[in-house]
């Protein structure tokens, strides 16, 4: 059983992240935005969608929520579902895609995400267990969990704040080139980040992803449908998926990822290995993330993911182009859109419409989406149409 | 006094032994008689055999800092006393927990040696925590 070349993505739509939404948009509206964008783009109409895999909006959260977006959207579907693991949820939409309509279930997967930035207080947590063992010690938010894996992989393998620094400099080389970047305006240098307000040790505050609203949707079709699509469809070759813990704590390794079996389930799937990618677009929360997601992902050993985005340009027109969008740090995370913006951007690449960031010759893209902290992982293999 | 605002815990049917251990000043930990593991935080199972038969023991207190951070702008409102340092505490038996280290933090270390304390935040309520041994 494989997805290889079962489904491709044919359309994509995107949102600019907004730091302040204006007090007359809704969830719900920018969802219906960005479906209409992603149908188009894909040179659909919305009575070809036929299936719908979506995340639950912060804002507007609710139960039996998939059928409630479909009404609103005025879309029938013979395949729908809630897609609930975090960050990941985005690129586990894909391979969920892909799986229905190699089972002949629907045939145009609408894979939707959209959300608020409500600025103030974090939420405490809704699981009972963390509620109990985690929010009383203050391990609240996301920030707490990474910064103990950054100051633990620093320890191990001798990591450095520059090294780590340095993900988000290069990144802001990519972003300068993207209007729909948040942060776009001005280069980035490690004195700039390394200068930048403590928030969590060791993290500074431009390692931190920046909290906005916007959305992303991502058609996904049957080889049958795409064929009729108006750009170059964009082929999933392999995916995993793989998590063994929620909160960091009780993670087998603070270091060794969950992205490890993902990863090779998916490079498995494909056919391919690491060396054969043109670039990656790794879930990017933190500056830490990158470097042990290109490490348990098999770009470099174990503990030199400092080291090698050091030595390695990870800009667009670099020797290892890595977030071509600039990330979620400078592209902002408009909540589940943040995980989503490394999969619209790895079709952008992979359809030639990387503008003025496109990598040269991009035919295949590794994409991560992390889930939580280090907990929920897919991988995913993407192929430029030949 | 001022009233304590920070999230407590409420115990679970599954739980209340590790809380009513912590009142009495005692780390208390389930181990699994079937495959002799310590377990942290209470299951009704072992999550390592999925043995249901697990026994409350006391144990040592003794553990090591495995990470840490110093929470300098938290995300929370209600730990607006900020600096506080946060940790996952590996104790002799196994099992990580998160915790607090009762230090000043630039004294906070990886793999620093630790020693349970107990923290009574309300007339009901005690969390475990940690300083340097």
């Amino acid at each position: 059983m494989s997805l290889k070349r079962k489904a491709a993505a044919i359309g994509i739509g995107e949102l600019k992240p907004m730091k302040e939404a204006s007090p007359d948009v809704t969830a719900l509206g920018l969802m219906a935005k960005v479906a209409a964008e992603a149908i188009a783009d894909a040179g659909l109409e919305k009575r070809d969608i036929d299936g719908f895999l979506v995340g639950v909006p912060f804002a507007d959260p609710g139960f039996i929520y998939p059928a409630s977006a479909c009404e609103v959207l005025g879309i029938n579907a013979r395949m729908l579902n809630q897609v609930d693991i975090g960050g990941a949820s985005p690129a586990g939409m894909i391979w969920r895609a892909a799986a229905a309509i190699d089972a002949g279930m629907c045939s145009a997967v609408l894979c939707i995400v959209a959300d608020l930035n409500r600025a103030g207080d974090q939420r405490p947590p809704t699981i009972s267990v963390q509620r109990e063992f985690e929010a009383p010690y203050g391990n609240i938010g996301a920030n707490c969990g990474y910064a103990m894996i950054a100051h633990r992989h620093m320890f191990e393998y001798g990591t450095k704040p520059e090294q780590m620094a340095k993900v988000a400099v290069d990144q802001r080389k990519n972003a300068l080139k993207n209007p729909l970047a948040t942060f776009n305006d001005k280069p980035l240098t490690i004195a700039d980040v390394l200068g930048s307000r403590m928030i969590v040790d060791p993290l500074h505050l431009f390692e931190i992803v920046s909290p906005a609203s916007g959305g992303a949707a991502v058609v996904v079709a049957s080889p049958e449908v795409a064929k009729r699509a108006k750009h170059p469809p964009v082929w999933l070759l392999g995916a995993g998926e793989y998590s063994n813990h929620s909160t960091i704590t009780y993670a087998p390794s603070l270091t060794d990822s969950p992205i490890k079996p993902a990863a090779e389930a998916a490079f498995k799937m494909a056919g391919l290995a690491p060396k054969d990618m043109d670039f990656v677009e790794p879930y990017d929360c933190y500056t830490i993330t990158v470097i042990v997601t290109l490490e348990d992902a098999g770009f470099c050993k174990k503990g030199q993911g400092g080291a090698f985005v050091w030595e390695h340009d990870l800009s667009w027109a670099g020797d290892f182009p890595c977030n071509t969008h600039g990330g979620q740090l400078s592209f902002g995370q408009p909540g589940l859109g943040g995980g989503m913006s490394h999969v619209t951007e790895a079709i952008r690449q992979l359809m030639g419409r990387g503008d003025a960031r496109q990598v040269k010759n991009a035919k295949l893209a590794y994409v991560n989406g992390n889930g939580g902290i280090m907990s929920e992982q897919v991988s995913l293999v993407l192929e430029r149409a030949s | 006094m001022s009233e304590y605002t920070k999230p407590l815990p409420k115990p679970s049917p599954t739980s209340r032994p590790f809380w009513e251990a912590a009142r009495k000043h005692e780390l208390k930990l389930q181990q699994c008689e079937s495959c002799r593991k310590f377990i942290y935080y209470p299951r009704d199972r072992c999550p390592h055999c999925f043995s249901d038969r697990l026994a409350w023991k006391r144990v040592s207190g003794r553990g090591k800092v495995h990470s840490y951070t110093v929470v300098r702008r938290a995300s929370a409102r209600s730990f607006g006393d900020a600096p506080y340092v946060l940790a996952i505490v590996e104790l002799e038996e196994g099992p990580r927990m998160t915790t607090n280290i009762t230090a000043p933090p630039e004294k906070v270390r990886v793999e620093m040696p630790v020693v349970v304390h107990f923290d009574d935040v309300t007339p009901e309520h005690t969390l475990v925590k940690f300083k340097p041994a």
